[in-house]
């Protein structure tokens, strides 16, 4: 990328790691700095780019920089290796959030940011895994991930190894039938390295999803369906780090109900339907940035 | 007198050559699973799963899963080979195989069963004739259409050595061999059955040997008919078509599918862009009334008679 305009939005640090011997309290704090700047530089991502999913992206960035950042069993060299763990993003349309976490730890170079949605470039408004270092699927489509995510435990359970499942999913996105087709095979084969995460933010597209077509009970169907059920506050760095590294329960898929806001923590975007994939114009822009600088 | 017509061959189920073929693929190789959709007993993989009862996963009706679950497996290193109705695995999932399989390149190999007008009496629903039409217009997917067993034993062996998406239409409806017993599947080549000036047939699958006999006939009245099988829909074999349509005075495309967009749609897409000929195409223009796959066949003007029929209308009005 030539254009200064654009190299001028993308100011992203590579977060490492923390070692073994990081306390808990250590790695949350961590955790909630990577979160804070992948939400800075996302921000700025769709801002620039005039499009993206900024309501969803912010719903879901905590659970992503707490995956990456310290759950998943993989890094940059090692995107390849057959024992990786594996992530898998359902809800494609958060493609922001996830090419902007991939880049804070290190799997994807910042400047690529830069050309996001632009003509060409990798980085499209849902991610190619043919295109993407650390991508494991194409998504866009809603209902996908989980049925291709019980496909890899599988594959591990028949490898007989231990690397583990992870897959996102919206909310609304369950109104999709291949999801509860995927949870009942995952029961069936007991597949208890897999954990099916929900961004629990209680927003479709057009409206709430009580509105539109309940889930609710959404923990009782899950365990009625065979899964694990947890929930946790999906903004809560420790809750989820702990939740999401925990054992699996022996013979049983997780299956984890984050709840979430669309558009935390911005004041005027959070749990607002409108922010789904509204732009922000320069007013409401630099509030945003003000607001997560504060933070 | 010519030696013993292809209709007087012996018949097969090519269903028997997929189940031994996988079967020895999987006993060479560990990577190789099979996925099904409660479908162990009409893709007749019973024997499969005696083999390797842990290496055959049947996700229940549930053919969205189904193809999505074979893509997290390939993720996963496994070589999946998808075997379910045709008529399912290409309507009920085709946002999977687009997604999931092809634009996601996972290396999935998708077997569609008694495809096309298999089902016969069991109707429209349950006729796969849209299957080739369908997956013909997605990127990154091989699809092949094999017209005996050694084609598609071939075609499967070959499958399971390529890394990348495949489908392969696998028969129910018994047909006699036409290929010879040391065939060696090309992808995306013709090949010439029987050598011709006057006149070309191109078919594939279950009715490539009906195009075999037409040609016999057309013989017998002095008429030179080409025969290309052209197990490989996508890609095409261009310059077999070009040169089909350059070299003799028309072409008559055969076969088990919608006349909408299937083979004859690529061989006329093929010949309008590089050199304008006439083509008929035959196959199936309508949900189909009741009746066995061969009544239907021939109703739809796919007997040998009517296959030659068409040739020399061809001829007559080229």
């Amino acid at each position: 990328m030539t254009d200064l305009a654009v190299h001028e939005h993308i100011g992203l640090p590579v977060f490492e790691r923390l070692g073994p011997h990081a306390s808990r309290a250590e790695q949350v704090a961590h955790l909630a700095e990577a979160a804070r700047q992948i939400r800075v530089q996302d921000l700025k991502l769709v801002h620039h780019a005039g499009a993206g999913h900024i309501g969803g992206d912010f719903s879901a960035i905590d659970i992503l920089a707490t995956l990456y950042g310290a759950v998943l069993d993989i890094s940059p060299d090692r995107v390849g290796d057959p024992e990786r763990d594996r992530f898998i993003l359902s809800k494609g349309h958060v493609a922001g959030a996830l090419y902007t976490t991939l880049a804070a730890f290190g799997f994807l170079p910042a400047a690529e940011l830069a050309t996001f949605l632009r003509p060409l470039s990798a980085l499209n408004g849902h991610p190619n895994r043919t295109k993407v270092a650390g991508v494991e699927a194409s998504t866009g489509p809603l209902g996908h991930g989980l049925p291709v995510a019980v496909g890899h435990a599988l594959s591990a359970k028949l490898d007989g190894s231990p690397r583990r499942t992870y897959v996102l999913t919206g909310d609304g996105e369950l109104q999709e039938g291949s999801n509860w087709e995927a949870m009942m095979a995952a029961a069936q084969h007991r597949l208890d390295r897999l954990t099916v995460i929900v961004d629990r933010n209680r927003l479709q597209q057009g409206a709430t999803v009580k509105e539109t077509n309940d889930l609710d009970p959404l923990r009782d169907k899950a365990a009625a369906f065979g899964l694990a059920v947890t929930e946790v506050d999906g903004h809560d760095h420790g809750e989820l780090l702990d939740v999401l590294s925990a054992a699996p329960s022996p013979g049983k898929p997780s299956f984890v109900i984050a709840h979430t806001h669309k558009g935390h923590p911005i004041s005027f975007m959070s749990d607002d339907v409108a922010w789904h994939h509204k732009v922000p114009d320069e007013a409401e822009y630099h509030q945003a940035l003000t607001e997560l600088e504060k933070r | 007198m010519t030696p013993t017509s292809v209709a007087d061959r012996p018949r097969y189920d090519c269903r028997d050559a997929y189940v031994a073929t996988l079967s020895e693929l999987a006993h060479d190789d560990h990577r190789i699973v099979g996925v099904v959709n409660d479908s162990v007993g009409s893709s007749k993989l019973a024997a499969f799963r005696a083999s390797f009862p842990d290496r055959l996963i049947n996700v229940g009706i549930a053919e969205q899963n189904m193809v999505g679950v074979a893509a997290g497996l390939a993720n996963g290193g496994r070589i999946p080979f998808v075997s379910a109705a045709s008529c399912f695995l290409t309507a009920r999932a085709l946002e999977q195989i687009k997604a999931d399989v092809a634009y996601s390149n996972h290396n999935v190999k998708l077997c569609g069963m008694s495809p096309g007008l298999a089902y016969g009496e069991l109707g429209p629903t349950h006729h796969s004739i849209e299957d080739i039409a369908w997956l013909r217009a997605i990127d990154n997917l091989t699809v092949i259409v094999p017209a005996d067993p050694v084609e598609t034993s071939a075609a499967l062996r070959w499958a399971a050595a390529v890394e990348g998406p495949v489908f392969v239409r696998v028969s129910r409806m018994s047909v006699p061999q036409v290929n010879a017993d040391d065939y060696a599947f090309v992808p995306g080549k013709a090949v010439t059955l029987r050598d011709g000036g006057d006149v070309t047939l191109i078919a594939n699958g279950t009715v490539l040997w009906r195009a075999l006999v037409a040609a016999e006939q057309l013989a017998a009245d002095g008429v030179a008919a080409r025969v290309l099988s052209m197990p490989t829909v996508k890609p095409l074999d261009v310059d077999a078509v070009v040169a089909a349509a350059r070299e003799t005075a028309g072409i008559v495309t055969v076969e088990e599918s919608t006349i909408a967009g299937g083979l004859g749609g690529a061989v006329a897409e093929t010949v309008v862009q590089h050199h304008p000929a006439r083509v008929a195409i035959l196959g199936v223009p309508e949900f189909a009334p009741t009746g066995s796959a061969a009544f239907l066949l021939d109703r739809y003007g796919m007997s040998p008679e009517a296959i030659a029929a068409s040739a020399r209308d061809l001829l007559r009005h080229g």
